[in-house]
């Protein structure tokens, strides 16, 4: 098929069906289990995938948690409370800093801040970024570090590997916290817990494994992101969630997914990465997307590494089949 | 300060076969394989990489050069090493 601007516009209905039909199936008969606990943000993957449970199995068989912590921006729990209300279903709220304290959480990240701030307090607000646009050439990634005093210049510097790993290390106990937290209330009912997780996020490992990677059933996984919005417009999504822009809701400072992690607007990122699944070459994909043919080579070479990379997060624990 | 070609292609190949190895020498990779397409490093790996050059042969990698035409292979990086120190 030609590669055109509009090549990954699903047939919304018929999709929202099959994928009702298949979390049915997968709660049911797949988990043995009679509902769904999501974890909700108030951002575009956990309204849709709530959304979606709701409709597939009842809103009464739907438990949203929402799980917000002390450096968490107050509008996810306004917008998380509003899809709730809408779609029906019944939502609490599970604070996790005093858990995320007991952890140190906050102190083995700043521990590692210090590192290369040594001025660095709780005063300051942080956040990671990746330095520009993927497109504008072939590099690696790798992390800068901002600290900010409000109304003050912003710090930045790059991130030495052992800085980069304690800090992403000490952060991602707020997704292994919420993911224990989503399992209790899952025992707790005997239901199953629902990863919000897209495409693109699983599959170049933006997700925290065991974390938010951990969850019975990922009814996204295989979306786009560019088609999960696509679904939320179908599903009658507020339109504040809609237009909100995607932030990893992990650092102070606020980051948004494209400066911590993708690079790229959603647009390009998954309509470059679809030409390159589908062997479009460079030059046809740059036309469409009104970039340079080294620009769209420079993404298909990006999303490639990272999805290569990142092949470890998504393996299960590796079994040993000893010879008789 | 000047580096010989061998003498850094030696200690670079030692590093990748201490750090992403198991120190196991008996694992072969060319001068010329991408660290990358053959699994020897994730992203990961290239910081720890860009920490040791830094480090152990005293140059400063730029933000503009954490390219895979310097860092990806261990040839990319002799000529990467020997482009800076000549500097």
């Amino acid at each position: 098929m030609k590669f055109h601007e509009d090549i990954l516009k699903l047939d919304v209905a018929r999709v929202t069906k099959q994928l009702c039909e298949a979390i049915r199936r997968q709660v049911r008969d797949d988990l043995k289990k009679s509902g769904a606990v999501v974890g909700i943000s108030g951002g575009i993957d956990s309204t849709v995938v709530s959304a979606l449970c709701a409709r597939a199995l009842g809103p009464e068989r739907v438990l949203g948690v929402m799980m917000p912590e002390q450096e968490s921006s107050g509008e996810s729990e306004t917008l998380a409370r509003q899809l709730a209300a809408q779609f029906g279903f019944e939502a609490i709220k599970e604070d996790i800093t005093g858990g995320l304290t007991g952890l140190s959480c906050y102190e083995k990240r700043d521990e590692a801040i210090k590192q290369l701030f040594p001025m660095y307090d709780k005063s300051y607000k942080c956040k990671i970024t990746i330095p520009e646009s993927i497109l504008s050439k072939d590099t690696f990634n790798f992390f800068h570090l901002t600290i900010q005093k409000p109304g003050e210049e912003a710090n930045t510097k790059r991130m030495t590997p052992n800085v980069y790993a304690q800090v992403v290390a000490a952060s991602n106990l707020k997704q292994r916290l919420r993911m224990t937290t989503l399992y209790y209330h899952a025992e707790r009912c005997n239901w199953a817990v629902a990863g919000t997780g897209n495409k693109d996020e699983h599959m170049q490992g933006f997700f925290v494994k065991y974390g938010d990677g951990g969850a019975d059933f990922k009814p996204i996984a295989n979306l786009f992101k560019i088609q999960v919005y696509q679904l939320a417009e179908y599903l009658g999504v507020p339109t504040e969630i809609i237009k909100r822009i995607p932030t990893t809701d992990t650092y102070s400072a606020g980051s948004t997914q494209e400066e911590f992690f993708f690079g790229l607007d959603f647009y390009r990122m998954d309509m470059l990465w679809h030409a390159m699944e589908t062997n479009v070459p460079a030059a046809e994909a740059a036309k469409v997307l009104g970039i340079s043919v080294q620009e769209a080579e420079h993404g298909y070479a990006h999303i490639a590494r990272k999805i290569q990379a990142t092949e470890p997060l998504r393996l299960p624990p590796l079994e040993i089949d000893l010879p008789e | 300060m000047e580096f010989e070609a061998g003498k850094i292609r030696s200690e670079i190949r030692a590093f990748i076969v201490d750090s992403y190895l198991l120190g196991d020498e008996s694992v072969k990779f060319s001068d010329s394989d991408s660290f990358m397409s053959c699994g020897i490093m994730d992203s990961m790996g290239i910081l720890e990489l860009v920490a040791f050059l830094e480090q152990h042969f005293g140059v400063t990698v730029t933000d503009d050069e954490m390219l895979p035409t310097n860092l990806d292979s261990v040839e990319s990086l002799v000529s990467f090493i020997r482009s800076k120190s000549n500097c």
